[in-house]
């Protein structure tokens, strides 16, 4: 199964990934960027991360699928 | 680094057409990576036109926008004084990445989300007043000016019986005829005012990014009432102007080409890419991102000294032929987001789904209301701000 993998240096809360993968991740009220799984992603949102990872600002997202 | 610029090309340049960048910066690009320019004060800078590099240079590390740093470049001596301890757009890390994570929360898509309801009776509210007025009206004065300014006063939490104390204050330092001096005292006022409304709202803490930033950051001793202000007028500086003129340009380019318009009109579906095409072809903050470097780096192959100064320029990148097929077309299906309106980086804009948020509840809105809006003048006669930082359009006379 694909997972995402957040770089905590690099990411500013800003919730681009947020408005693209609402599913996934969520900003919040303390601005940290919390994953709503494990970090695993099935099929059905895999393309919504995939949106998520290219339009992070900071490029603080990384997909490993395998 | 004494040189001699006298024989560079001379920047900023304005553009022959308001919907494409100037012709040089595809020159440039052409002509290799980065290209030496003059800036207004006569130092030099390097112009980047390539959209990899422009991406390059704002998300990298020895690139800074602080201004303050000697050899920084400067494109207009006017720049708008804000204190340099809540300015965010031109801090560096670690204390860039610090406040702005105080503040993102207020942006996130869901807490944006909740601001629609409010966003929609600011634009209903704009709409009745510009439809009773007309036809015709002066479209960016009656809509494209006042809805982000009271989106602003919902954001920070202006109380409504302010609203036309804090909207007057804003437009006017928005307005050309407005001199430096009117200028300077406007943005005293409104500085004196929010101070005041912070310190007011300190006993008693309010659903919005004042109140937010009061509860957490300033009890925990992180900022003062001082600089919660200062990051409330930057939230004004950087969300009013460039939204405004977005509102304004993104209708004209539905206005100019009227078969597009219906398609997007008829079919919602086409709006968010819409939405962003109109961001990408208008390219309203192609001078803002303005960087130091302060090591030496490497720029798509050609090195950049530190102290030297870049230029990376949002609309070269945007109308890149290596990044966008037929660059020029305003295409909604598209559906990209990649372009570098809101910038890119650490630096990114705080305010971008805030913005989508205003522009899509416009455009849906006028859609619904006004389904036969037109351009009552012709393109080429309209007043478009060629020397301001922000591209955009005076006015927009429009009739329905």
């Amino acid at each position: 199964m694909a997972k995402v993998i957040v770089d905590r240096v690099k990411c500013v809360s800003l919730g681009v990934c947020e408005s693209l993968a609402p599913a996934i991740f969520e900003v919040t009220d303390a601005g940290e960027l919390e994953l709503l799984t494990d970090g695993d992603i099935d099929d059905e949102n895999l393309e919504a991360v995939r949106a998520a990872v290219a339009g992070c600002p900071t490029e603080a997202l990384t997909l490993v699928e395998d | 680094m004494p040189e001699t610029t006298t024989d560079l090309p001379s920047f900023p340049v304005p553009r022959e057409r308001p919907f494409e960048p100037p012709s040089a910066y595809a020159q440039w690009r052409e002509s290799g990576p980065l290209t030496k320019v003059r800036l207004p004060n006569g130092s030099a800078a390097w112009a980047v036109t390539r959209y990899a590099d422009v991406r390059e240079v704002l998300s990298t590390a020895g690139a800074s926008a602080d201004k303050m740093r000697p050899g920084f470049p400067h494109l207009r001596s006017g720049v708008i004084a804000l204190s340099t301890d809540s300015n965010l757009e031109f801090m560096d890390e670690p204390d860039h990445g610090k406040y702005r994570r105080m503040l993102s929360p207020m942006f996130t898509a869901r807490r944006v989300d909740t601001m629609r309801p409010a966003i929609q009776q600011i634009v209903d509210g704009a709409l009745d007043r510009m439809l009773e007025s007309g036809p015709p009206a002066d479209l960016h004065g009656s809509l494209s000016l006042p809805v982000p300014s009271l989106v602003i006063c919902q954001l920070l939490g202006v109380p409504y019986t302010d609203h036309d104390f804090f909207q007057s204050l804003t437009v006017r330092m928005l307005d050309t005829t407005t001199t430096r001096d009117e200028f300077a005292s406007s943005l005293q006022r409104l500085h004196e005012y929010l101070l005041a409304m912070v310190k007011e709202k300190a006993g008693n803490p309010t659903d919005d990014v004042v109140g937010m930033l009061l509860d957490g950051p300033a009890r925990a001793g992180e900022v003062t009432h001082e600089q919660i202000a200062g990051f409330a007028m930057l939230l004004l500086v950087a969300g009013h102007e460039t939204t405004a003129n977005q509102i304004s340009m993104g209708t004209l380019s539905l206005l100019r080409e009227p078969a597009k318009h219906e398609a997007i009109r008829r079919n919602l579906e086409l709006l968010p890419g819409a939405i962003e095409e109109m961001l990408r072809v208008s390219a309203i903050t192609d001078l803002v991102m303005l960087r130091l470097a302060t090591e030496d780096i490497d720029i798509g192959g050609c090195p950049v000294k530190a102290g030297e100064a870049i230029v990376p320029l949002g609309a070269a990148a945007n109308h890149d032929p290596q990044a966008y097929s037929d660059p020029g077309e305003f295409e909604p299906s598209r559906g990209s987001r990649s372009h570098l309106t809101f910038g890119f980086g650490m630096h990114s804009c705080l305010g971008q789904n805030l913005a989508r948020a205003e522009l899509e509840i416009v455009f849906r809105t006028l859609f619904a209301r006004v389904p036969t809006l037109r351009l009552d003048a012709d393109i080429d006669d309209l007043p478009f701000k060629k020397d301001g930082v922000v591209f955009g359009v005076h006015e927009l006379p429009v009739a329905w």
